[in-house]
């Protein structure tokens, strides 16, 4: 039995019809988006709208490559996201595995003050980090975007803590009587059997990675370090006299449709994921 | 292995107390070394900011010359600047039109996404899609999707004959247009919702069933304080989020980061947005950190506000009474 116990057929009609009609409300915005970037750029500014692109233009498909760097956008996105999520995932684990199962003098403490900084806003820490870094001689690298995420991060620290010490502590104490070490158990014993939230807090980086704007837009300078989000923030604006909106559109697309299907091919990762760091409370 | 002998003599004792001791050792060393990066990161990347920004909020520095102190100027200077005045009305629009409508429209969408009808996976997956797409891309939908004259948006309401509002254009409109490219958004919160809804236990339900409770006693009496806890920490992340727009707000409405306007009379001059001019544009990095810290203070007020107000609104479980 839930709140709601019964349902008459025209409720269920009803639910229906509100359901859908939201979804088409969400939907709408990425059909518009791709049928825009198969259009030449006078065919985006009719009225009324023309839903389906008619010629259908392929080649802004192909014409981009020509016209942006997209191809070096993508590498650079990669290189970030990738070397990112790993230092977070690894860090992340390291520290939750302590946090979670290790008994030490001061670690609630610690682990208190991680959590707690979840909370801080980033505005306060951007310009000392800018200024950190600068000094480094880092302003202009990938560095910036990367090493921080070495040293944990707090929402994947505590959902891979909340998932380690769900583990049974048999399988640790069997180890240990086989002789294994900590890093051994770690490494053989512990995320193996993590694999689900692994998968989880993985997908979450790769996300925040790919999504990032604020970041590059702070530490990359030059034109061929750009991530996608910059070079398709960068697009937007090209002061040429040319109209270049459906590339725009086709840069966009080809930005959102990783996303999209990481978000299908990780679909209950994900889900589990934003539930778990929402409802911590 | 089948005689551990317990030990009687001094000598065992000492033995054990010593292999126990080196059991702790052991793992006092290994939890230090795991914890090690996230503690480094805690230090060099949480507190050692916060307390630098601090600091730099008293002082003038441009990062090339060495800071000069200047004690409460950049405070003072703040509450004169016109600009800053500008951005957090903005901002304080922005946090008021949003916080709530986000919270009320996600937990409504929640509730019927929590009966059990046919497909509900289908649409789940459907109304969280929009929001795992990356701010830039976000922006770039909407510009286009927002624009009067040839939009979707305003199609079908320039076709009904209602009034188009000139979205993205029109000063008024932008804090709300900005607030409905957020709600786009919105999957976040609802999928937080809808766990936390089906998560209460249905012999609740039964109990009140067989009181004769009716479905808004039911709501109002198991369903909203029973997810309350989770209504109040997403309360907090909305707020601390909300108050620091910056992404979508950026992409819509400056051009280059030397521009000098955010959108027609400033009307997108988000509070973060302005913060990063003064402090990447005009390298006023002691002013940025002042309105840094300004925005800290009020935000872990209203959260302290909101952690006191809590007892005569959040129910948490752990009380007892079921």
């Amino acid at each position: 039995m839930t709140l709601f116990n019964r349902h008459s057929i025209g409720e269920r009609l009803l639910i229906h019809l509100v359901l859908i009609a939201g979804g088409l409300l969400m939907l709408v915005p990425f059909f518009w988006l791709v049928s825009s970037s198969l259009k030449a750029p006078h065919e985006i500014y009719t009225f009324p709208p023309q839903w389906i692109p008619d010629p259908v233009h392929w080649e802004n498909y192909t014409e981009v490559f020509a016209v942006v760097p997209v191809l070096g956008y993508a590498m650079n996105t990669l290189i970030v996201t990738i070397l990112g999520t790993a230092g977070i995932v690894l860090s992340s684990s390291l520290a939750a595995y302590s946090f979670a199962r290790l008994r030490f003098k001061g670690r609630d403490w610690i682990f208190g003050a991680i959590l707690a900084t979840i909370m801080l806003p980033f505005a306060v820490t951007m310009i000392p980090t800018y200024i950190l870094f600068s000094r480094l001689g880092w302003i202009g690298t990938f560095l910036p975007l990367i090493v921080p995420d070495w040293f944990g991060a707090p929402i994947t620290i505590f959902l891979l803590r909340q998932f380690f010490r769900t583990i049974p502590m048999e399988l640790e104490d069997a180890a240990r009587i086989d002789g294994a070490s900590r890093p051994r158990i770690f490494w053989s014993v512990i995320l193996p059997l993590a694999r689900p939230a692994l998968t989880v807090v993985t997908v979450l980086a790769v996300l925040q990675h790919w999504n990032d704007f604020l970041g590059p837009l702070i530490y990359l300078k030059k034109r061929e370090m750009y991530t996608l989000a910059l070079g398709l923030n960068a697009l937007q604006y090209f002061e040429g006299g040319l109209d270049w909106t459906h590339y725009v559109m086709v840069m966009a697309t080809i930005m959102i449709v990783p996303v999209i299907i990481i978000y299908f091919l990780a679909q209950r990762a994900l889900v589990e994921g934003i539930v778990l760091t929402g409802l911590k409370g | 292995m089948s005689s551990v002998a317990l030990p009687t003599t001094k000598s065992q004792q000492k033995n054990r107390q010593r292999f126990y001791e080196r059991l702790s050792f052991e793992e006092t060393f290994w939890g230090w070394v795991f914890a090690l990066p996230a503690l480094l990161g805690l230090l060099l990347f949480k507190l050692g900011p916060v307390i630098a920004s601090l600091m730099l909020s008293f002082t003038k520095y441009d990062i090339i010359s060495a800071p000069q102190w200047t004690g409460w100027s950049n405070y003072s200077k703040l509450v004169t600047d016109d600009l800053w005045l500008t951005s957090v009305q903005v901002t304080l629009r922005y946090v008021g039109l949003f916080v709530p409508s986000a919270l009320i429209t996600a937990y409504a969408i929640a509730l019927i996404m929590s009966r059990d009808v046919k497909g509900i996976y289908y649409y789940r997956t459907i109304w969280y899609l929009p929001s795992i797409v990356p701010a830039v891309a976000s922006a770039t939908i909407w510009r286009w999707g927002l624009n009067p004259e040839f939009g979707p948006i305003n199609y079908p309401l320039k076709v009904l004959g209602l009034p188009a509002p000139r979205w993205l254009t029109d000063p008024d409109w932008i804090v709300p247009s900005i607030v409905f490219i957020s709600l786009w958004g919105l999957g976040n919160t609802v999928l937080i919702f809808l766990a936390s809804i089906k998560g209460v236990p249905s012999t609740f339900y039964e109990a009140a069933e067989v009181d004769g409770a009716g479905l808004w006693t039911r709501f109002r009496h198991i369903t909203l304080p029973l997810t309350s806890s989770i209504i109040f920490y997403q309360l907090i992340v909305n707020i601390i989020g909300s108050f620091q727009v910056f992404g979508v707000a950026y992409v819509l409405f400056v051009r280059n980061s030397s521009a000098s306007s955010a959108g027609p009379d400033n009307a997108a001059l988000f509070y973060v947005l302005y913060m990063y001019r003064n402090a990447f544009s005009y390298f006023r990095n002691g002013y940025a950190s002042a309105m840094a810290w300004m925005l800290f203070v009020v935000i872990m007020l209203l959260t302290a506000l909101l952690f006191y107000s809590q007892r005569h609104w959040v129910y948490y479980e752990t009380e007892g009474a079921g």
